[in-house]
């Protein structure tokens, strides 16, 4: 599976089993269990995957199935200021890929990546629902609208100074 | 309702939103504040107004004053003008896109007055997380009174009789989709929402959750008392957090009032609702695919018969509509199937809500009869092509819709004309595009996007849409032949005969209705290797025009390869071998100078 292996906290396991008996361990629920490890974990290693499987005895493989399928999970840990780019049809028609390209260009990075220090990630996502900004930048929480290839440095730059 | 004498209404829409409207209402009730006014005037914040390139938008009742492009420091004079002084603050009113005209209230804007109101008749109006406001406007009213004075066939026959069909895009009529989960006998069943809005550039769903919620609790409740069911499930994507948060909120209004949960208003029947979440995977809008989904496993859609109103969520009878279909319902029963009947054309009734966006000057929501002609959306409504370009195309239906052209714009927009127009109604994401887009690079966009989202289960869509992808790739790059044209032709056809799911048996529309309308532009891409629209970066030259050039050195300075030479004061050129056709030359020239060939 993940060529990253980790170590998990005994903490760490307690929170996931602590996560499956409030949904009482049953594995119709995986999807929303899934959905509440990446928010405590921020990703789903396989470590997590495999506690996942022991609590809801269900095969670490279907598990794995799951979370590959939606392109919400995701099994790489995330930056700490994930940037996402919107290439949603309106953003696209609006010049969304050369903002993009912007982005991989200053960030050095892929579509999947982060950076070395942790600090950035890069995504594309489809349709934010704010189509009235297009194109749009999701920087964390932060929506950026009718983002220019010229803003892209500014933009990263709210984000270089330890803030 | 409210007690206070003024109300601001804050847009809370995902576009306002992202431009900054929250810290607005934040300084609206501090300017209130330090001004001793918030007991008698209230900030609210409301659902999505439709008219999400102007926003942030605020509206003041009483008066009904909207003003546009509101900056959280406008707090200010809107309360000591506006509010204190009751002097419009004239900077922030509105001109009308449409006449230029500067507009005291949304009554008087030209694009309002072709839409009709029924799926948002309360978005922009009430505040979404204070269920006293939807009640004041009729909510659960059509629950009360389908619950004390009719049966369950009953119900069906008027939601038969009014011709609603689903809004999620296949326009099923809803009334019969209810008869057959209703005849199926069973001692559990179950009433699905489908909000998993995964169409790019579709945001109507969202809008109706977020601005008006109650509407579809009830109308999930309703659906539950028709067909015999006591549980329901929202499957809603959870990129929408907004929306998650304010159906969350309403769900437990609900309860609290006894509309929701055990015994509701006294009348002894049952129905709870609960959210599930999807988890970004556009193929679980299928039906049986979102149902797997809620089961906890891959989204796969599997081959129907059965269908879900036989053997659906947990093998039981399954009732799945989509938001839109859930919100026309209230209305339907309250003021009766003749009058939902009488609006729109003959085989689609009621309205239609569109997503407008792309190059258009009016983005936003608007809600339409069925029947309205394209030309009245995209200028009338929408206002026309942004920076008074030409227009080219509509994309609707999103990924499994098509394009319309020019020759469609008197076409009645409804469920049959757009599917004998090689597009089909979709979801209601409506995607303008002007003379500077490719149309066969529009085709590789959506396509990239289906091979993305393809389950992989079954083999045409899996394997064949990556074909026809790679083979848009090469037309793109000046590497196809007239050869390919015919080969994505077929290709396309086999794949949507043979697709097992709704996905791949649409995916490959883009492709053929694009060839069907555009076929010049592929021949051009492969036969001179051009691309008429100049966005094809491999097809593309780009060269300075001598006479043009004063040789001020700015584009050689911006050039990142160093592929423009020239003295100054002296006509540059632009060497093309080394030419990476980044644009940065012509965005930079003050002169047009630089042209694309």
């Amino acid at each position: 599976m993940s060529s990253i292996k980790i170590e998990l906290r005994q903490e760490d396991v307690n929170k996931i089993k602590e996560i499956c008996t409030s949904f009482n361990n049953d594995p119709q629920e995986l999807i929303n269990v899934l959905h509440k490890c990446q928010e405590h974990f921020g990703y789903l290693p396989a470590e997590v995957q495999e506690v996942i499987s022991n609590e809801l005895v269900v095969p670490v493989a279907k598990i794995y199935g799951v979370v590959t399928f939606y392109s919400f999970f995701t099994m790489t840990p995330k930056g700490k200021h994930p940037v996402s780019i919107c290439m949603g049809t309106a953003c696209y028609v609006r010049g969304a890929e050369k903002v993009l390209d912007e982005f991989k260009k200053e960030l050095g990075l892929q579509v999947g990546q982060t950076t070395n220090d942790g600090k950035f990630s890069l995504s594309s996502l489809r349709c934010v629902g704010a189509c009235g900004l297009a194109p749009v930048v999701m920087v964390g929480d932060k929506t950026y609208g009718r983002v220019a290839p010229d803003d892209v440095r500014n933009i990263l730059k709210e984000y270089e100074e330890g803030k | 309702m409210a007690k206070q004498k003024i109300q601001i209404i804050v847009c809370g829409g995902t576009s306002c939103n992202g431009n900054q409207s929250e810290l607005l209402i934040d300084n609206l009730r501090l300017e209130l504040e330090a001004n001793a006014l918030e007991n008698d005037v209230r900030v609210i914040k409301s659902g999505c107004f439709g008219l999400c390139n102007l926003g942030p938008i605020v509206k003041i009742i009483p008066g009904d004053t909207i003003y546009t492009h509101v900056k959280p420091d406008d707090a200010r004079d809107i309360v000591s003008e506006h509010v204190m002084k009751g002097r419009k603050v004239e900077r922030l009113l509105f001109t009308d896109p449409v006449t230029k005209k500067v507009l005291a209230t949304e009554r008087e804007l030209s694009s309002h007055k072709k839409q009709i109101r029924i799926v948002l008749r309360n978005c922009g109006i009430i505040d979404p997380e204070n269920i006293d406001e939807a009640i004041a406007y009729n909510a659960y009213e059509a629950l009360g009174k389908v619950l004390t004075e009719m049966k369950p066939p009953e119900v069906i026959k008027i939601v038969k009789d009014s011709g609603l069909r689903g809004r999620g895009g296949g326009g099923f009529p809803t009334g019969l989709k209810w008869e057959i989960a209703y005849k199926n006998k069973s001692d559990e069943k179950y009433v699905v929402c489908n909000a998993d809005e995964g169409d790019p550039g579709a945001f109507m769903d969202r809008s109706v959750l977020e601005g008006d919620p109650h509407a579809v609790l009830e109308a999930m409740a309703i659906c539950g008392y028709s067909i015999e069911s006591h549980k329901g499930l929202i499957y809603i994507r959870a990129e929408y957090p907004l929306a998650v948060s304010r159906l969350k909120t309403a769900i437990q209004q609900a309860r609290e009032y006894g509309l929701l949960g055990k015994n509701i208003m006294g009348t002894g029947f049952d129905f709870d609702i609960e959210i599930r979440y999807g988890a970004g995977a556009f193929v679980c809008g299928e039906e049986t695919a979102l149902i797997h989904s809620m089961e906890g496993l891959r989204g796969e859609p599997t081959v129907k018969p059965p269908f879900p109103a036989e053997s659906g969520f947990r093998g039981k009878p399954t009732n799945v509509n989509n938001v839109e279909t859930f919100a026309c319902l209230s209305p339907i029963i309250l003021k009766g199937a003749e009058w939902f009947a009488s609006i729109g054309s003959i085989k689609s009734k009621g309205t239609k809500v569109f997503a407008l966006a792309g190059k258009i000057n009016n983005v936003g929501l608007i809600e339409v009869p069925m029947g309205t002609t394209l030309r009245e959306v995209i200028f009338e409504i929408g206002g026309g092509i942004r920076y008074g370009k030409k227009f080219k195309a509509a994309q609707t239906g999103g990924p499994s819709g098509g394009c319309l052209t020019e020759k469609h714009l008197e076409t009645p927009i409804d469920f049959d004309n757009l599917i004998a127009a090689g597009s089909m109604m979709g979801s209601g994401g409506l995607i303008v595009m002007d003379e500077d887009d490719c149309m066969v690079s529009v085709a590789k966009f959506f396509l990239d996007f289906t091979v993305e989202e393809s389950c992989g289960k079954c083999a045409p869509c899996r394997i064949g849409n990556k074909r026809l992808h790679e083979l848009l790739e090469h037309i793109t790059k000046g590497k196809g032949t007239l050869a390919d044209l015919d080969r994505l032709k077929n290709m396309s056809l086999v794949i949507k005969d043979t697709s097992l799911c709704g996905l791949g048996q649409s995916s490959p529309n883009p492709v053929l209705s694009t060839l069907e309308n555009f076929r010049e532009e592929y021949e051009a891409h492969v036969t001179i290797k051009k691309c008429p629209a100049g966005k094809c970066k491999d097809l593309m030259e780009y060269f300075i025009i001598s006479a043009n050039c004063v040789g001020c050195t700015a584009c050689a300075r911006v050039c990142p390869v160093g592929a423009i030479t020239g003295e100054r004061k002296e006509p540059h050129v632009i060497n093309p071998n080394i030419c990476i056709k980044c644009g940065s030359c012509m965005e930079k020239c003050k002169f047009d100078a630089i042209i694309i060939q």
